[in-house]
């Protein structure tokens, strides 16, 4: 019997917590969000949201074999971030840019660095912003929602924020906005990529997240807080110029990011002083470059930037430890 | 003087907290085993040296080995009997440590020598003397010699006595039994604390999942001007810093001890033993301990006499349920590990905890995904994913930099750690490096 015992150092006891159980819960918290756009946008969303999942497992697999590592699909990050990027993208995408943003998620994004947990970046924002700066004509060709069944078929059009900036830019003004656009874009009835478009549905998911302790409420509030504060500001300053804050909240990717990519745990900061810091700095670079940047929608680059600052943010919020005496002066 | 409202201390968790199997069995004396193995390694500081011979008969409660030094106290004999062997035996330390085999003579006869005394005519010189000759050691665990507690330097100025029923480890109810049956011994040995600090303020401290020694607990203290405490149910509320922290809100400075924010901490079964040793002149030869776990066929409380080996406590709970797989001695967040069920309890053991295959976590460590989970459980507020990231690449300055030194080690980062990492193992091993290179300077 006495030589079948484990030996270990305490503790004995595991709260069951897993990363494949944080990812599954972080996928089902995105549900509702990529139900509606399949409903809204029809099957273009449905098959880039299966191209890129499908993508990203496929290249997660072969990089493990490439790189003679167990195989990692089971921690659920992979699929995570196939969803991730086809929120991110037009439902129009080409399958060909879908397969290939899979690609540079996976492979350029994460494996390269080591795989989960030491990538710098969010790999589906890595792989947006690369995607957006090769090929801007497939990624900025955007549709109006054509929900399944109503018959509608799909036209061109530009999405709210880049509306806006083109209106600005020819007239110095915004365009006139009628107040059922708000009612549009709470529910996800504008242009858009596929998962930035209904705020009620991310805000459910978000909510979720907090609810479920997986998220914890820094990044989100701080980022948003900021957005609408200093979108508040402009919108004062010149109302004819600068979107009311609202707007900025309901469109693009604000909410998307706010609660499903800066809230990404490896590429934030750990510490809550850090969060904070972190989704201010986010939602100050966002408004930015919507406002004075030569692209309509700042969040994928604001959040790319602002990871970049996670390890110094980590390394000035150090919290003060329990009983730390002060250095004598 | 008494206030509702339960009070904490930031961060922690909320482990099951698994008392339920053993809550509710009144405390029973464990019959004498065959033989009983009494190591002279019993606390914190140096070992007691061995003063008895092979052939030499002992009464109960005489000294079989003195304290060596300040920090050390002595060992006694747990019954009357014949010393069969002076030799190392198996220790809970994990290795053979001298020790005193007694075979009991079946009279639990008590040494005649030893004499009771009224505390109000003794000084606090004199108690604090019985209190160390009767080898009273912290009975939470940690068995620091009680009266090095109490005996702080001039300087340091002792307005609050804290007394421990928190009992955060999950499974252990061996302190929440002597609340609710030995309230007098403890009231008694808290008056005779309060005497030695020449303190008035004592503070008893209960984790909120034991209403019910803190009614009864509230009611018999109510004419000793001794406060009783509400706590959060929240590990490591037990820790001495972190009851502390609950209990005053202050803090002991890093590095520091509870005296240097005017604080002196002792556990409710110390302060009971503190009773004995005084008013009946009984050392301590005996605890109460929990015998449970998902092994164990009938959770008890049992009064033990100290060297009794965990086997004859084992059987004297209806024997295994199954196969052992981890034997803890202790509770599961900062017990440890046992070799063998032929390891004796000892002062400290507090519990005595088995596990079968089937009830242990399957640790199948991943990468750190900076969660920050770790971060926001830690009582001392440290970052154990840094610091152990660190230790696995023996970076011995930086991790000691991260404050690795004041790390508690309540194990709440490696419980909470979803790529079940082991986390405060890795800071637990890169604190040895940081004592070992501050030694070599």
């Amino acid at each position: 019997m006495d030589n079948q015992l484990y030996l270990s150092s305490s503790p004995h006891i595991h709260s069951g917590e897993t990363t494949d159980k944080v990812m599954r819960l972080v996928i089902y918290a995105l549900l509702p969000a990529t139900l509606l756009s399949i409903y809204f946008f029809g099957l273009p969303a449905l098959s880039v949201l299966l191209i890129c999942t499908l993508g990203c497992l496929a290249f997660e697999a072969l990089s493990c074999k490439l790189l003679k590592q167990p195989l990692t699909l089971s921690d659920g990050s992979a699929a995570l971030t196939g969803i991730l990027l086809a929120l991110n993208l037009p439902p129009s995408t080409p399958w060909w840019l879908s397969l290939l943003g899979a690609a540079i998620a996976i492979l350029i994004g994460k494996q390269v660095y080591g795989g989960l947990g030491y990538n710098p970046f969010n790999p589906a924002l890595v792989a947006r912003v690369v995607l957006l700066i090769s090929f801007p004509v497939q990624m900025t060709s955007w549709t109006t929602p054509a929900p399944l069944g109503s018959g509608i078929d799909a036209v061109t059009a530009a999405t709210p924020l880049g509306e806006m900036q083109t209106a600005v830019m020819l007239t110095g003004k915004l365009p006139e906005l009628a107040i059922s656009g708000y009612t549009d874009y709470l529910l996800g009835h504008m242009a858009g990529s596929v998962g930035e478009v209904s705020a009620l549905a991310l805000l459910l998911g978000g909510l979720f997240l907090l609810f479920k302790k997986i998220i914890s409420w820094h990044i989100p509030v701080s980022f948003i807080g900021t957005v609408l504060v200093l979108g508040g500001i402009f919108w004062l300053v010149d109302a004819g110029r600068y979107p009311n804050p609202i707007f900025h909240l309901l469109t693009g990717g604000l909410l998307l990011g706010a609660f499903f990519m800066a809230t990404d745990m490896v590429t934030s900061p750990v510490t809550c002083k850090g969060m904070l810091l972190f989704g201010c700095g986010c939602g100050l670079l966002t408004v930015l470059i919507r406002l004075f940047g030569g692209y309509p929608e700042g969040v994928s680059f604001a959040i790319l930037l602002m990871n970049a600052c996670t390890p110094l943010i980590d390394r000035y919020t150090r919290p003060k430890i329990y009983g730390q005496v002060e250095p004598q002066a | 003087m008494t206030t509702m409202k339960q009070k904490t201390f930031a961060g922690g968790l909320h482990p099951p907290d698994s008392k339920k199997y053993s809550a509710h069995k009144p405390i029973e004396r464990c019959p004498l085993p065959d033989e009983l193995i009494i190591p002279a390694a019993q606390h914190i500081g140096a070992p007691a040296e061995i003063c008895v011979a092979v052939g030499e008969r002992v009464k109960k409660g005489q000294v079989i080995a003195v304290a060596k030094g300040f920090v050390s106290v002595p060992i006694h004999a747990s019954t009357s009997g014949e010393v069969i062997a002076v030799e190392p035996r198996l220790h809970p330390m994990g290795r053979p440590l001298p020790s005193v085999v007694i075979k009991p003579d079946g009279a639990d006869q008590w040494d005649e020598t030893l004499k009771g005394n009224d505390p109000e005519q003794l000084d606090a010189a004199t108690l604090k003397n019985l209190i160390r000759d009767a080898g009273i050691v912290g009975l939470g665990g940690a068995t620091f010699p009680a009266h090095v507690k109490l005996s702080p330097p001039q300087d340091k100025a002792i307005d609050t006595l804290i007394l421990n029923g928190v009992e955060c480890e999950p499974f252990l109810t061996a302190d929440h039994r002597l609340m609710l049956e030995e309230a007098e011994r403890i009231i008694d040995g808290i008056k005779i604390l309060c005497k030695v600090l020449a303190v008035d303020k004592a503070i008893i401290g209960i984790e909120a999942n034991k209403p019910d020694a803190i009614e009864y607990l509230r009611k018999e203290c109510a004419p000793h001007q001794i406060q009783v405490q509400s706590l959060k149910v929240q590990y490591p509320q037990g820790a001495e810093k972190q009851l502390i922290d609950a209990c005053t809100g202050r803090q002991v400075p890093s590095g520091g001890l509870p005296m240097d924010c005017g604080i002196v901490v002792q556990n409710v079964g110390t302060a009971a033993a503190i009773s004995d040793a005084i008013r009946l002149g009984r050392p301590l030869v005996e605890r109460i301990t929990t015998i449970t776990g998902p092994a164990v066929v009938e959770a008890k409380n049992l009064l033990i006499a100290i060297g009794t080996p965990l086997s004859h406590l084992v059987a004297q709970c209806g024997g295994l349920n199954g196969e052992p797989a981890k034997i803890i001695m202790g509770g599961p967040m900062m017990g440890q590990t046992q070799l063998s069920l032929e390891v004796p309890a000892i002062r400290g053991t507090s519990g005595l905890l088995i596990f079968r295959e089937e009830d242990l976590p399957q640790m199948k460590a991943g990468p750190c995904i900076r969660c920050g989970r770790c971060i926001s459980v830690c009582p001392i507020h440290l970052q154990p994913t840094t610091i152990a990231a660190y230790a696995r690449l023996e970076l011995v300055d930086e991790a000691a930099d991260y404050h690795a030194l004041d790390c508690i080690e309540c194990g709440c980062c490696t419980y909470i750690c979803p790529a079940t990492l082991p986390l405060v193992q890795s800071i637990r091993h890169i604190k040895g490096g940081i004592l070992a290179k501050r030694r070599k300077l």
